[in-house]
């Protein structure tokens, strides 16, 4: 069975009876039991895919309607709740929470005849880019697994790239979707903030954040995105697309359109082999008929400071209902009073959870916020700004996903500020709402370089038409699995 | 001088659903922890699915305390730690970055004394705390999470209040201002709750916490005024602190739960986009604001004559004025009137009595009628009231199984009064030396008939035999 093919390609072998869906979903579990004890991006396996698969193949067979998924093995980041399923966010928090209610975009995969293989790996609740800060131990990227896969969707990025599902359900709050995307050579997508619902993802940051796809190619998450965007009465803060179709006319190409290309994200401290590629890209893109030019955009060097500061209150006060009275995990109530036990309790969290809440503790605390986190929503608000402006001059920006090679496990673990600066190129899609995506461009040395175009906000189907140009004058060789 | 502020936790009872989930707002009367859901508990995930009607009826509380109304509102989060609070943040407003709360700065006017309103705002009430067991050693608490989300106004004022009648008087507008407006149900248990600060001249401001009625609110003012007087003339100084109503012993105690200085990083609440309360929503809302208390009182008195006093009684009560106002016309509006404020209040002045009632708007009429056109007297249709309420039979039904009606019969009052008066030689003949005497025997034609004699009759009818 050949798992190498696109959530396109699986539909069509399905449709046209070249392939069963039970055969596709048992090689799949197959391919999980052999080669994920190495690289760990599952931390959860569906022991009912292969019954589920049967099932959709007598649907087949009896020419009952199906739903447009045809039984597609996914992958689901495990900060997003499926109905009686745990969900833990690689928290020993959570280690026994199991959600009692579908996400929103959980329900409408399911009603697309979609098979969850299972819950993959990530950094503790989300935070982190290289999948090392899960509770669990770290996932692997299997282009090679001395190196971190990137974060915090790392279990999702290595699930597709390792032929272990067809797609991938990630979240992405500074670049945690377009970071492991790049690093593990898969596309990766952030959506214009509003346009998927995030009922039933669990909040880290959940001004900035948004649920992504993870696939093979850029139509894979166009057919992604048809299912799963739209307005949910559950998440106020989603947006009318208009039904729009993001598959259709996603070949227009992109002749005569004009390219940003971001200058502080190709300056100081960017690997030569990243600068490289991306001047590779913006040659590709003239190529393709595209005018690039030089952008400016001067908040970017305030970015991070103002996105760790902004997630970090966002996510102490998102992460204070895990306080263990309600769900969580065994630990008796006997003889504590209630802030002795909730402090007792959340010992439990992981160092880079604890350092993020005591960051969220005092940056908008009384007499500090001004000086940090409402400074930091200025930066915000100027940096929107600035990306409107730019917006008014250029179709779309273009910049490298990650500065730097994938790193080595265990390389900056103990180095935060580095870790940090990893973030610089991805957080201005989050900060500003607008959508943006990693499309796979090159290897250096064994190791997966992405590149990053950004449209303005609504303008979702736009920046896929240009990914998918991009990604035509792309060939990759195979991942040595 | 004494200065006294409030703020206000009003529930809306009079909606369907919580403020950010679809559990039922009336959460009283269920077995605990039944009337929740994922969102109400702060399930991982969940988030926020604001209440549309909410932001209306806490509009139409604003409009009508004459509050300025921001085109746009935001909701803020107030961090902290409480085990009835399933989030550990309350979803609350907030107006320190700019005017964005559902209610911004209003007046309301009681008798002569003008009331600055400071702000109001919409936030989810919490859960609640049961504690069980004797001794501290071997307490238990208990959270029962069915009023979490339950839709919460807080009306803040001014420290305008110089005394505790001041108070009462603004607690009584105010509920039947609320209950009007068929936001809110006064009566109903916990529905009004309050804070209040208290200074007197020369002492610092105390703020006192967790008064769970109107009713303990005007006592807790009362209680720390009196306190703080008597530390005053003794020369001890008053200190700034919170001190908590205990509703048990009816007194104040100071608290040593440092709630004061509780740092509750507010910052704005991402999961709900800021709310548009255009020029034309409001206009909407206005057109649809019942009639305020103010103009049915002026309207009682100019339509159909009816006194001050009993237009302010009617006016002031949604209960009452809402039969009236289905039950008038212009010929027995002050007969109906009439039998609301002398009889019916009686009858119907508790909330379980009205629940009870089977009296509806009909029925008044009837009873209105029957009085004006001499069916009834006045007498007989306070019996026919009583049973009305207890039964909900027509009154037709009533007068006849009662045998209440008139005895307007000419022949059978004339010889009813015939044997009064051989009953009565005295009083015959006092009366014509003396003409009040006349009343003592219409009373005695009332006894015999049992207040069924048409009153005017039986003068006219007296008066012709004792000539
Ligand atoms: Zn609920």
């Amino acid at each position: 069975m050949n798992l190498k093919i696109s959530a396109l390609e699986f539909i069509e072998e399905v449709k046209t009876g070249n392939i069963s869906v039970e055969d596709f979903i048992s090689a799949t579990i197959d391919q999980i039991k052999n080669i994920d004890e190495k690289l760990h991006a599952f931390l959860h396996v569906n022991p009912e895919s292969v019954e589920q698969a049967k099932k959709i193949d007598k649907k087949i067979k009896l020419g009952e309607k199906v739903g447009s998924c045809f039984g597609m093995p996914i992958s689901i980041k495990d900060n997003i709740c499926i109905k009686n399923s745990k969900t833990t966010c690689a928290s020993k928090m959570l280690e026994n929470f199991t959600a009692p209610y579908d996400a929103t975009v959980i329900s409408k995969l399911k009603e697309q005849d979609a098979i969850f293989v299972g819950k993959v790996n990530l950094d503790e609740f989300a935070m982190g880019l290289t999948t090392e800060f899960s509770a669990f131990g770290p996932s692997r990227n299997p282009w090679n697994t001395d190196y971190v896969p990137g974060g915090s969707s790392g279990g999702s990025a290595v699930s597709v790239s390792a032929f272990e599902c067809v797609a991938s359900l990630g979240s992405d709050t500074g670049g945690s979707v377009r970071n492991p995307a790049s690093f593990c050579s898969t596309v990766g997508y952030k959506p214009t903030y509003g346009l998927i619902s995030r009922y039933g993802l669990i909040s880290y940051a959940n001004s900035i954040e948004q649920i992504g796809p993870i696939t093979r190619t850029v139509k894979d998450t166009a057919f992604l995105l048809n299912i799963i965007s739209g307005l949910d009465p559950n998440d106020n803060t989603t947006i009318d697309s208009g039904n729009a179709d993001f598959l259709t006319d996603i070949d227009s190409g992109i002749e005569g359109k004009k390219i940003g290309v971001i200058q502080e994200m190709i300056g100081d401290g960017i690997d030569p082999a990243v600068l490289s590629a991306t001047n590779d890209a913006v040659s590709k893109l003239e190529g393709l008929g595209a005018i690039c030019e030089p952008v400016s955009i001067d908040m970017v060097k305030y970015s991070v400071a103002s996105y760790y500061t902004i997630t970090a209150t966002e996510a102490g006060s998102n992460l204070a209902r895990f306080d263990n009275l309600r769900y969580g995990y065994d630990l008796p109530l006997e003889g504590y009073e209630f802030n002795s036990y909730i402090s007792k309790a959340r010992t439990k969290f992981g160092p880079e959870v604890i350092r993020r809440m005591i960051l969220g503790g005092f940056v908008p605390s009384a007499g500090h916020a001004g000086k940090y986190f409402l400074k930091s929503l200025k930066v915000k608000s100027k940096l929107t700004k600035e990306v409107n402006d730019a917006f008014t001059k250029f179709d779309y920006l273009v910049a490298p996903t990650v500065p730097v090679l994938p790193f080595k496990i265990g390389e900056k673990i103990d180095d935060p500020i580095a870790l940090f600066l990893v973030d610089i190129n991805t957080v201005i899609a989050n900060l500003t709402g607008i959508p943006s995506i990693s499309v796979p461009f090159s290897i250096s040395n064994g190791l997966p370089i992405g590149i990053q175009l950004l449209a303005k906000q609504n303008d979702d189907k736009k920046l896929l038409q240009a990914a998918r140009a991009l990604e035509t004058t792309v060939q990759l060789p195979e991942v040595p699995i | 001088m004494t200065k006294i502020g409030l703020e206000i936790h009003c529930q809306l009872t009079k909606l369907e659903s919580k403020l950010f989930c679809p559990c039922k707002a009336n959460y009283r009367d269920n077995e605990p922890n039944s009337n929740i859901c994922p969102i109400c508990m702060g399930l991982p995930g969940t988030l926020p699915r604001l209440n549309q009607k909410a932001i209306e009826k806490a509009t139409l509380i604003a409009m009508a305390l004459n509050c300025s109304t921001p085109e746009k509102i935001a909701f803020f989060r107030k961090n902290y730690f409480y085990p009835d609070l399933p989030k550990n943040f309350q979803i609350t407003q907030l107006n320190i970055y700019g005017d964005t709360s559902i209610g911004g700065i209003g007046e309301i006017t009681i008798g002569e004394k003008k009331i600055r309103i400071t702000r109001i705002q919409l936030e989810e009430d919490p859960g609640r705390l049961i504690y069980e067991g004797s001794s501290s050693k071997n307490q238990i608490t208990l959270v029962d999470y069915n009023r979490a989300g339950t839709p919460l106004v807080e009306i803040v004022t001014e420290p305008d209040f110089e005394n505790p009648k001041q108070v009462r008087d603004f607690l009584k507008v105010l509920s039947d201002l609320l209950e009007n407006l068929d936001v809110s149900d006064p009566s109903l248990e916990g529905a009004m709750r309050a804070d209040a600060n208290v200074s007197i001249l020369g002492g610092n401001k105390v703020e006192i916490k967790n008064i769970n009625s109107f009713h303990d609110l005007e006592k807790a003012v009362h209680f720390e005024i009196t306190r703080q007087e008597s530390l005053h003339s003794r020369n001890i100084p008053i200190v700034q602190e919170t001190r908590h109503w205990d509703d048990q012993r009816k007194i104040t105690i100071s608290s040593r739960s440092k709630e004061g200085d509780l740092d509750y990083r507010y910052f704005l609440e991402g999961d709900i986009p800021w709310i548009k309360i255009g020029i034309d929503v409001q206009e909407k809302l206005k057109s649809t604001m019942p009639e305020s208390i103010v103009s049915k009182k002026e309207r009682y008195v100019k339509n159909y004559g009816i006194p001050e006093q009993v237009a302010e009684v009617l006016s002031s009560d949604k209960y009452y004025s809402d039969l009236f106002d289905e039950s008038h016309n212009q010929t027995n509006a002050k007969e109906i009137s009439n039998i609301i404020t002398t009889d019916l209040m009686g009858l119907a002045d508790t909330r379980e009595k009205r629940e009870q009632s089977k009296l509806n708007s009909s029925h008044l009429s009837d009873l209105a009628d029957a009085i004006l056109s001499g069916k009834l007297t006045r007498n007989s249709a306070k019996n026919a009231l009583y049973e009305i309420i207890k039964s909900g039979k027509e009154l037709s039904t009533i007068i006849s199984e009662l045998d209440l009606g008139n005895v307007s019969d000419k022949n059978k009052l004339e010889e009813i009064i015939k044997q009064v008066m051989l009953e009565e030689p005295q009083a015959v003949e006092e009366s014509k030396s003396n003409p009040q005497t006349i009343n003592f025997l219409v009373g005695k034609v009332m006894q015999k008939t049992r207040g069924k004699a048409d009153p005017q009759l039986t003068l006219e009818l007296l008066k012709k035999n004792l000539d």
